[in-house]
C-alpha cells in the first residue's frame, strides 16, 4: 500500500503519521508539498495530516482547501482510493465538501489534549475493517475546533446510513455517546466516512497511539494494519 | 536627546564620551541605551554569573551563545535555554507569554536545532483573586496559542501560587531541541565579505524598547507600556522553524541569530563583535510593515518570528528560493566587514558608527549589598504554631490547595504529544523524551522553591538545584547540565541585592559540588510595583541523560503487592514548606542546606536502583512532604497503601517536612533485599505495602484513596 502524506504549511502532525505509518507497515511514505498539483507515487492511501494549515487564522482548513494540491487529492478520491483526515486534516476534509458538516469550537472554548476512547461503530468500510465493531480503542486528542456539527436532518441520515465510524465512550461501561465527547461533539461523533467508506475523517490522532513506549498508547498501531487489511482484502472484491 | 532619556547614567554617559572620542549622535545615543540596559547586558549580575561552573564532559556549548548545548551522544547534541517573558505578560498575558515561546524557540532554532520541547515555570498569584484567573487564562491560553500551533510539545512545567506574583506573574519559557553535531550553528562564525540576511516577518513599530520596558519596575499604569509588547503569528514561526531546518540541513548558513529583544540592532552587534568583525547595515534594505519609521525605531524593534542569518555570498541564491518556498520575506539588508565597527547607513549616508565593541562589551555594576534587617525575623519559627490535628484532614488540605492540586486544567491546554516523542508528559514529576533514532531518552527537571529563598536565599536556592537533581537521578539518568531563570526584584535595593547574590551562591556551590554544569541562563530583574515585590525566584532545569530508555524509573507505577520504602534521612524541615506557609500565612523558618556528600550517595544509589530495575516506581520527596508524596503517588498509581512509619520529631515533621535527599519508592518483594543493599549507605527504611483501595498509616489517618483522588483533582 503506497502511502503519501500532504504537508500544508503549518501542519505539525505531518512527520508523526509518516513515522506512524512507516513504522508500523514497514513501509516509506511519501511526503507532498502543498503547492504541488499532482502525487508522484500514484498512492493507494492519502493522509491529511493534523496541525494548523496556514495557521486557521481563518477557519480551521479553510484556506487548505482551497491549496493548489486539492485538486489532485479531489482526483484520488473519486477514484474511489483511501483519504484519511486526520484532526486539521477532518476539518480539510470537510471544508472540501469531501465529508459533510463542520468542526466547530469545543464547548470548553479551550484546546484539549488528553487521551480519548473512542467505540469502534462500523466496520463496513476501507479503514476499520480490521478492528472490532462495539470495542472501545484510545487515541489521544488534541484539537480547539473539535465539536462535529451537522444539521438535524443530515445528521439522521448520516446515522441511518451507518456512517458514523468513531464515537467518543466510557472506556470502562463502552457506551457511547455525546456526554463522553470532551469537545461537545454532536451524538458523541469522532469520526465519519463518505458513503463509499474510501474517505474518512476523525479527531483523535491514531498515530500518537501507535510508539508504544510513548505517553499516547498503543491502540493506533491496530488501526494502520486494519487500513492495510481493509486496502489489501477490498480491493480484491 | 539626553542620556538620562536612553537609560544611562552620567558616569556611564562620560564612559561613552571617552571611549568615542567624541559626542555621540541621537541614533548613536539610542543604540547603545539599549545594548547598555539591564535586560540586554545583564549589567546588574555579570559578575555574579561568571562563578556558576560552566565547564563539564558533556558540554558542546556553554554560556554566551544562544542556548546551551550538551552531548546526548550518537552524534546528537540537546540545546536547551529557559527564558523569562514577565513583564509582557503582566500587562498583556495572552500575547506576552505566546510571544515568549517563540522568542525561546527562536533561540533553539539559532543552534540549529529543531525545537522539540517546551515546559513553562508559571508563578501566578493568590489563586482566590480574580486578577490571578484572568491573568493565569490569559497566560495559559497564549502559551497554548503558540506552542500548540508551530508543533513543539509542552511535555512538563511548574505553576507555583503566592500572593507575592499578585502584581508581578512570572512566565519562564523554557524550550530545547536536539540537533545533529555536524548541523550545529553558531551566532560567532560571521566572515567579512559575507551579507546579513533578514528572513521571517517585515519589521514594525511593535515591542519597541521592550528591553528598556523589562529593565524597571512595572509602572502604576502598566497599560501605557502597552506599545512595548509585541504580537505573536505562531503560524511565521512554523515556517520560520521550517525553513531554517532546510537551510541548516543544507549547509547555508555561515551563521545565525535569533532576534529577540532589542532586535536589529542587539543581534547583528552581536554577531558581529562575537564574531571578531564589523557590519555595514543599510536600514531602508530592511523590509518594513510602515513606511516612515525612523532607523532608531527599525533597530529597537521587537517584532516577531524574525532571524538573522549570515550567508555566503554564493549561497544567497539557494537562501532566497528557500525562503520563497516557505513564503517568507527575506532581505540582504547589510555586509561583514573587518573593520570591527558598527556602521548604519541610510541611503549612503552614514548614520551610525560605533565600534563593535562599545555595543559588546557593556559595563558592569556592582550593587551595594546588605543582609536584610528583617532575616532573623523571616527565620524564627515558633514550632508550635505547626501542631497537626487531624492529619487526615491536613493531608487532605495540602492535596487540594492550588500549589498541591492537579493542575491539568492549564496543561491539558497544551499539546504535549505532538512531534510523537514524549514518553513522560505534564503531570509526571521528571518530563522524559526520545533521543531521535536512539534508545536513549533525555530526562527534565523544572524545579524553583520561591518561600525557601525568602526565608534563606542562600539555602533555598541551593535545595531547588538539589531537588531538580534528584528527580534526573530518581529517574535513572545522568545530570549533564542546567540552565536557569533568575526572577528577582530591583538590585538596586541593597538588601534585595543580597537576596540575589546569595541565591546565586547557593545555585553556584551545588552545581560545582554535584557536578552539574550551568550551559544557559537569564536574568530577570524589577519584578516588583509600587505596592509588591516577589520572593527572590530563581527557577532551574536541568537536563539528564538515560542511555537506556526502558530502564527509567517514573513515578504513578506501583502496583498491588509491592514494597514502599523510604530513603534518605526520614525527616526533613517544616521551615518554609508549603505545610508552614498554609499554617502560618507566610513563609517562615529555615530549611535544610543540601548535605553534598549525602546527595551523591543519593545519586549512585537511584542510579544503580534504575539501571538494575530494581524499582517499579519512584518519587523524590518534595512540596508537601512525605505524606503528599505517597498520596501523589496513590493517586497516580490507582492503588492504596498500608503504611507504618513512627515521627521521630513530631506527627508534623513526619508528614510535611521537606528538604533532604529523600525519595519513596515501590519494589517488587523478589527484588526487596537487593534494593536494601543498594541503599544501605544512605538508609532505606520499609514503610508499608502497597494495595486495596484506601490510604492508611498505622496510627495516624484512613481515607479511602477515592477521597484523596477527589481532593487531588476537584472532581467527584
Amino acid at each position: 500500500m503506497k502511502t503519501a502524506v500532504v504537508v500544508f504549511p503549518g501542519s505539525n502532525c505531518d512527520r508523526d503519521v509518516q513515522r506512524a505509518v512507516s513504522e508500523t507497515l514497514k513501509t516509506s511514505v511519501e511526503m507532498v508539498w502543498h503547492e504541488e498539483t499532482k502525487f508522484a507515487s500514484e498512492p493507494d492511501l492519502v493522509i491529511l495530516p493534523g496541525g494548523f494549515s496556514y495557521g486557521d487564522y481563518l477557519r480551521s482548513g479553510a484556506m487548505a482547501a482551497r491549496s493548489p494540491i486539492i485538486a489532485a487529492v479531489k482526483e484520488h478520491a473519486a477514484a474511489g482510493k483511501l483519504l484519511l483526515g486526520i484532526c486539521n486534516g477532518f476539518q480539510v476534509l470537510t471544508e472540501t465538501k469531501l465529508l459533510p458538516g463542520a468542526l466547530l469550537t469545543n464547548t470548553t472554548t479551550t484546546f484539549i489534549c488528553k487521551r480519548s476512547y473512542i467505540r469502534v461503530e462500523q466496520t463496513d468500510n476501507f479503514f476499520t475493517y480490521g478492528l472490532k465493531k462495539g470495542e472501545v480503542v484510545q487515541y489521544p486528542i488534541a484539537h480547539h475546533e473539535g465539536l462535529y456539527f451537522l444539521p438535524p436532518a443530515e445528521l439522521e441520515e448520516l446515522e441511518k446510513a451507518g456512517r458514523v465510524v468513531f464515537r467518543y465512550a466510557d472506556p470502562n461501561t463502552g457506551e457511547a455517546g455525546a456526554q463522553y465527547a470532551p469537545n461537545g461533539s454532536l451524538n458523541g461523533i469522532a469520526g465519519i466516512c463518505n458513503e463509499k467508506g474510501n474517505i474518512l475523517g476523525l479527531m483523535p490522532h491514531p498515530e500518537r497511539a501507535t510508539v508504544s513506549h510513548l505517553n499516547g498508547g498503543t491502540d493506533g498501531a491496530a488501526f494502520w494494519l486494519s487500513i492495510a487489511r481493509g486496502f489489501a482484502e477490498r480491493s480484491a472484491c | 536627546m539626553g542620556f538620562r532619556e536612553v537609560g544611562l547614567s552620567e558616569s556611564e554617559y562620560k564612559r561613552i564620551q571617552e571611549l568615542l572620542g567624541r559626542e555621540p549622535n541621537d541614533l548613536e545615543l539610542e543604540l547603545i541605551g539599549v545594548m547598555w540596559s539591564e535586560h540586554c547586558s545583564y549589567k546588574s549580575t555579570r559578575p555574579l554569573l561568571r562563578t556558576f561552573p560552566s565547564k563539564g564532559k558533556y558540554v558542546l556549548q556553554g554560556q554566551g551563545e544562544n542556548a546551551g548545548v550538551v552531548d546526548m551522544g550518537e552524534g546528537w547534541g540537546f540545546a536547551f535555554k529557559v527564558e523569562s517573558h514577565n513583564h509582557p505578560s503582566a500587562v498583556a498575558p495572552f500575547q506576552g507569554a505566546a510571544t515568549g515561546v517563540g522568542g525561546i524557540i527562536r533561540d533553539i532554532i539559532a543552534m540549529g536545532a529543531r525545537p522539540s520541547v517546551s515546559m513553562d515555570g508559571l508563578f501566578f498569584g493568590d489563586a482566590s483573586l480574580r486578577k490571578t484567573q484572568n491573568l493565569a487564562k490569559g497566560i495559559v491560553e497564549g502559551i497554548g496559542s503558540y506552542g500548540n500551533s508551530v508543533g513543539v510539545p509542552v511535555v512538563g512545567g511548574k505553576t507555583f501560587y503566592s500572593p507575592c506574583y499578585n502584581d508581578n506573574p512570572l512566565v519562564n519559557a523554557f524550550s530545547a531541541g536536539f540537533v545533529r553535531l555536524d548541523k550545529m550553528a553558531s551566532s560567532q562564525t560571521a566572515k567579512p565579505g559575507d551579507y546579513a540576511v533578514l528572513l521571517g516577518s517585515k519589521t514594525g513599530r511593535d515591542g519597541i524598547a521592550g528591553a528598556s520596558f523589562a529593565s524597571r519596575e512595572l509602572d502604576e499604569d502598566a497599560r501605557a507600556s502597552k506599545p512595548q509588547i509585541q504580537i505573536g503569528d505562531p503560524f511565521e514561526e512554523k515556517l520560520l522553524i521550517e525553513c531554517c531546518m532546510d537551510l541548516l540541513d543544507k549547509n547555508l548558513i555561515a551563521s545565525m541569530q535569533d532576534m529577540g529583544a532589542a532586535g536589529i540592532l542587539s543581534s547583528s552587534s552581536e554577531i558581529a563583535h562575537k564574531s571578531g568583525c564589523g557590519i555595514n547595515i543599510q536600514v531602508e534594505k530592511i523590509p518594513l510593515r510602515e513606511a516612515d519609521m525612523q532607523p532608531w525605531e527599525i533597530f529597537l524593534s521587537e517584532s516577531q518570528e524574525r532571524m538573522l542569518l549570515i550567508v555566503e555570498e554564493e549561497k544567497l541564491a539557494p537562501v532566497f528560493d528557500m525562503a520563497k518556498h516557505y513564503g517568507l520575506d527575506c532581505a540582504i539588508v547589510g555586509e561583514m566587514t573587518d573593520t570591527r565597527r558598527y556602521r548604519v547607513y541610510k541611503n549612503g549616508a552614514l548614520e551610525a558608527d560605533l565600534p563593535t565593541s562599545i555595543l559588546g562589551d557593556t559595563p558592569e555594576i556592582h550593587w551595594p549589598s546588605e543582609e536584610p534587617r528583617d532575616l532573623p525575623e523571616r527565620q524564627a519559627l515558633d514550632l508550635s504554631t505547626l501542631k497537626c490535628g487531624d492529619a487526615g484532614e491536613e493531608l487532605l488540605a495540602m492535596l487540594s490547595c492550588p500549589n498541591g492540586r492537579r493542575k491539568n486544567a492549564i496543561w491539558e491546554q497544551y499539546d504535549s504529544m505532538v512531534q510523537l516523542h514524549t514518553i513522560a508528559g505534564p503531570g509526571e514529576p521528571a518530563a522524559i523524551v526520545e533521543v531521535p533514532q536512539t534508545e536513549r531518552a533525555c530526562v527534565l527537571t523544572m524545579e524553583a522553591e520561591p518561600y525557601k529563598c525568602w526565608t534563606d536565599p542562600y539555602t533555598g536556592a541551593a535545595e531547588a538545584m538539589a531537588l531538580s537533581l534528584r528527580g534526573i537521578w530518581l529517574t535513572g539518568a545522568d545530570a549533564l547540565g542546567m540552565t536557569n531563570c533568575l526572577n528577582f526584584a530591583s538590585p538596586e535595593f541593597p538588601e534585595k541585592f543580597y537576596e540575589l547574590k546569595e541565591c546565586l551562591r547557593g545555585l553556584a556551590d551545588t552545581c560545582r559540588a554535584l557536578d552539574c554544569p550551568v550551559v544557559s541562563g537569564n536574568v530577570s530583574l524589577y519584578n516588583e510595583t509600587a505596592n509588591d515585590r516577589i520572593y527572590p525566584t530563581p527557577l532551574v532545569v536541568t537536563a539528564g541523560l538515560a542511555v537506556e530508555r526502558d530502564k527509567t524509573v517514573r513515578a504513578g507505577k506501583t502496583e498491588p503487592g509491592d514494597l514502599l520504602y523510604l530513603v534518605g534521612p526520614k525527616e526533613g524541615s517544616l521551615g518554609a514548606t508549603r505545610y508552614q506557609e498554609a499554617k502560618n500565612g507566610r513563609p517562615l523558618g529555615k530549611t535544610v542546606a543540601p548535605d553534598c556528600e549525602a546527595e551523591k550517595k543519593f545519586r549512585d544509589a537511584a542510579l544503580a536502583t534504575a539501571h538494575g530495575q530494581l524499582a517499579k516506581s519512584g518519587r523524590v520527596v518534595a512540596g508537601g512532604g512525605l505524606a503528599t508524596t505517597l498520596a501523589n503517588e496513590a493517586i497516580a498509581s490507582g492503588t492504596g497503601m498500608k503504611l507504618a512509619l513512627a515521627p521521630e520529631t513530631s506527627l508534623e515533621a513526619l508528614l510535611f517536612s521537606e528538604g533532604g535527599p529523600r525519595a519513596v519508592y515501590s519494589v517488587a518483594p523478589e527484588n526487596a533485599a537487593a534494593f536494601e543493599k543498594t541503599w544501605e549507605s544512605l538508609g532505606c527504611a520499609k514503610i508499608g505495602e502497597a494495595g486495596g483501595d484506601s490510604f492508611e498509616w498505622q496510627g495516624i489517618m484512613n481515607l479511602p484513596l477515592a477521597k484523596l483522588t477527589a481532593a487531588f483533582t476537584g472532581e467527584n
